[in-house]
């Protein structure tokens, strides 16, 4: 039998189906993909070690810059995280507020997955589809917070201010409309021949193996194992609202995909619920060391004042303690471990990424499979690089 | 000397520019109807509505760098967007865009040559463009490049094949090589009704000849980065753009030739202008396959043609000579 020689190719990290910076060395035999290498670090920007000198609230920007695709899911994970630390309660309007945002931000992380997943496969309009729905979120965002992409609309204890009638208006054309964009995604897709035999039985990972692997999130429900954090242990109210956790069957591409285009739809049902159900009453915790007096009242009152003052210089001060918290993020658990020194910075911070443990899976995907299924695989399991490398 | 060189080379020179000029404004055409599918406005900036955009494209085009890669075989490198760009415009002498036309008295024929075997004459060369993306592919050094001439040489070899059996299946009921004769063939009844399989067999096999979605194999711009021209910079990028394009434009002529009548039409209009609305629907045809499907996997696409399209067309043939034999 003739010998046949490996090729080495080296995919990324500037390569258009990575998804950012991913660089994944591919050994091949022909097309068939005998070993793959993920290699990471192209996006390390230190966000843990830059936490360690930030006040609690300075480190909310830099969780938007996580995952940047859906940044109000990482806010929530992080306010959430110090809150318990803290031991304060948010009040249930500022929690609603939370639910909206986060859901709003997982359903422009899965925009962002359809666009980039249906080009990489060889759809090209489909992007456009998604963006022009993902813009009407970003102008939500932009109403809201003044920020499209990364909002930084959570404060610790609460929102950033009260919701304008704008934004409810807003939000409520978005869930009148998005059905009708969504629908175009699946005619486009679901049944689409080519499609299916380009997704089918690609990638398949059992539910046992994909525990192993530690998926977490529409990857893991696509094996077929219904986990999900806002059902298993709710956070922020989310026990209040009525919404099921869609599952695959056979953990392949396809089955992760149908998942996260039902999560499309359950994430709408929740900010349905949210947006008009939403309790009166403040958006900020009545805790004077952790939020802001009002303006009037700075105006007013010197203690006010000084109070503004201390916040905002010297930031909500946390006690000696460790806590862990994870809520779920667009792309699985996203996990925030947090130790408090008694100061206002926190001792330790080290976030628990799920896409970091997705990418580890990516060879146990590939192998066997041809170059053009990896990017299918890589766009399945929805890596985001900002999260991975932090 | 008037029949033999001057009318000939007048000919040349309409033939040349017109159709460079259509190749060129094809480019804005699908940048258009891509844009417009999916809800953009396309180009905008250069001229009305971005009309002088394919003009300005060519002009960054010249003035760019001009790189060669350090490890590619530099002959080759420089030879490939030649061979693909000269067999092209080969391919445009062939094609007759209109009835004969009186011009000072003189019968001129709206095409350059009708060679007997106008339609051998055609696949043939249509193959010998695909050299200039193997080629250039394999010796630009690049892995990327390797992979997508490598795909580039398989997919050729394959859907020559069908597209050739559609062809024969014409042949047969025009009982005639050239293209002249198919059109006059189809002055009644045009072929795409007596042989909707092979239009079919054709159209599929001639887009995935053309390196188009969903069948861009060797350029697959998400997995190999473009393929066989990821090195390419400058003019010789823009040569192998042009000449897929003059490729599409001859694809399309073909179709409207052998299945849509040619220039055939209520008279209301003249005959050149049936021709290019066909041509030109066919062309938006493969734009909008182009703007809707997925791609294909390379195994998959080589299955398609192996163990469907290539039976489908032998049956098709074997049908066509039992009715023919039978009536």
């Amino acid at each position: 039998m003739a010998e046949s020689k490996k090729m080495y190719l080296n995919m990324g990290p500037h390569h258009p189906a990575t998804h950012g910076v991913l660089r994944i060395e591919l050994e091949l035999d022909g097309e068939t993909i005998v070993n793959a290498t993920p290699r990471i670090g192209y996006l390390h920007r230190g966000i843990e070690k830059l936490a360690e000198n930030r006040n609690y609230q300075q480190i909310i920007p830099l969780t938007d810059r996580l995952d940047y695709a859906s940044a109000s899911a990482n806010n929530m994970g992080y306010c959430v995280t110090v809150e318990n630390l803290m031991g304060t309660e948010v009040p249930k309007r500022a929690q609603y507020l939370r639910v909206i945002m986060a859901e709003l931000a997982r359903i422009m992380g899965h925009h962002l997955w359809i666009g980039t997943h249906a080009l990489d496969i060889g759809a090209m309009s489909v992007v456009f589809y998604a963006f022009r729905d993902r813009e009407m979120i970003m102008d939500i965002n932009e109403e809201i917070a003044g920020y499209r992409l990364t909002p930084t609309f959570f404060r610790i204890g609460g929102v950033a201010h009260d919701a304008t009638p704008k934004f409810i208006q807003m939000v409520r054309d978005f869930v009148k409309w998005f059905p009708k964009g969504l629908d175009g995604y699946h005619k486009l897709l679901t049944e689409n021949k080519i499609w299916t035999t380009r997704t089918m039985d690609i990638g398949t990972i059992s539910a046992e193996e994909a525990v192993n692997y530690g998926f977490t999130g529409p990857s893991l429900r696509g094996s077929g194992v219904a986990y999900d954090l806002r059902k298993a242990f709710p956070y922020s109210s989310y026990d209040d609202f009525d919404f099921q956790i869609p599952v695959g069957d056979k953990g392949d591409v396809y089955d992760r995909y149908l998942v996260r285009m039902e999560e499309f739809s359950q994430s709408l049902k929740i900010i349905d619920q949210a947006i008009e159900n939403l309790p009166e009453g403040p958006v900020n915790v009545d805790n004077p060391w952790i939020s802001n007096p009002d303006l009037d009242e700075v105006q007013k009152d010197i203690s006010a004042l000084i109070r503004r003052f201390m916040i905002h210089v010297k930031g909500p001060v946390a006690p000696e303690a460790e806590v862990y918290q994870a809520v779920e993020g667009a792309k699985g658990e996203l996990g925030f471990y947090l130790v408090g020194d008694g100061s206002e910075h926190p001792y330790r911070l080290k976030i628990r990424s799920p896409c970091f443990y997705l990418a580890s899976a990516l060879p146990r995907l590939m192998v066997g499979h041809m170059v053009a299924d990896a990017i299918a695989i890589i766009g399945s399991i929805d890596v985001v690089l900002g999260e991975i490398d932090r | 000397m008037v029949e033999y060189l001057i009318i000939p080379v007048i000919k040349l020179i309409v033939i040349f520019s017109v159709f460079l000029l259509i190749a060129a404004y094809t480019t804005y055409m699908e940048r258009k109807v891509l844009g417009h599918m999916q809800l953009r406005y396309g180009p905008m900036r250069v001229g009305f509505h971005g009309l002088l955009q394919p003009i300005a494209d060519g002009i960054k085009n010249l003035f760019k760098e001009d790189l060669i890669p350090e490890n590619a075989d530099k002959t080759v490198f420089v030879l490939a967007p030649a061979i693909s760009i000269a067999v092209a415009i080969i391919l445009l002498s062939v094609i007759p865009f209109g009835p004969p036309i009186k011009i000072l008295g003189r019968e001129i024929n709206l095409y350059l040559a009708n060679p007997s075997i106008g339609i051998l004459f055609i696949l043939g060369f249509s193959t010998l463009g695909s050299y200039g993306n193997i080629l250039g592919g394999w010796s630009s050094g690049n892995k990327y490049g390797y992979m997508g001439g490598l795909r580039g040489s398989a997919m050729i070899i394959s859907y020559e094949i069908s597209m050739a059996f559609a062809v024969i299946s014409i042949i047969m009921i025009t009982g005639s090589f050239s293209i002249v004769d198919m059109v006059n063939a189809q002055a009644g009844v045009w072929n795409i009704f007596k042989q909707p399989i092979a239009f079919l067999v054709f159209l599929i096999s001639g887009i995935a000849e053309l390196n188009r979605t969903p069948f861009d194999m060797p350029e697959a711009e998400s997995e190999l980065c473009c393929g066989y021209n990821v090195e390419y910079s400058s003019m010789k990028f823009a040569l192998f753009f042009l000449a897929e394009y003059i490729h599409m434009i001859v694809f399309a002529s073909l179709v409207a030739t052998l299945f849509l009548g040619g220039w055939h039409g209520p008279a209301f209009v003249p005959g050149v202008v049936w021709f290019f609305l066909k041509m030109f629907a066919v062309i938006f045809l493969c734009i909008w396959v182009r703007a809707t499907f997925p791609r294909l996997r390379y195994d998959k696409v080589m299955k398609l043609e192996w163990k469907f399209l290539l039976p489908v067309a032998l049956l098709n043939i074997l049908v066509t000579g039992l009715v023919m034999a039978l009536l």
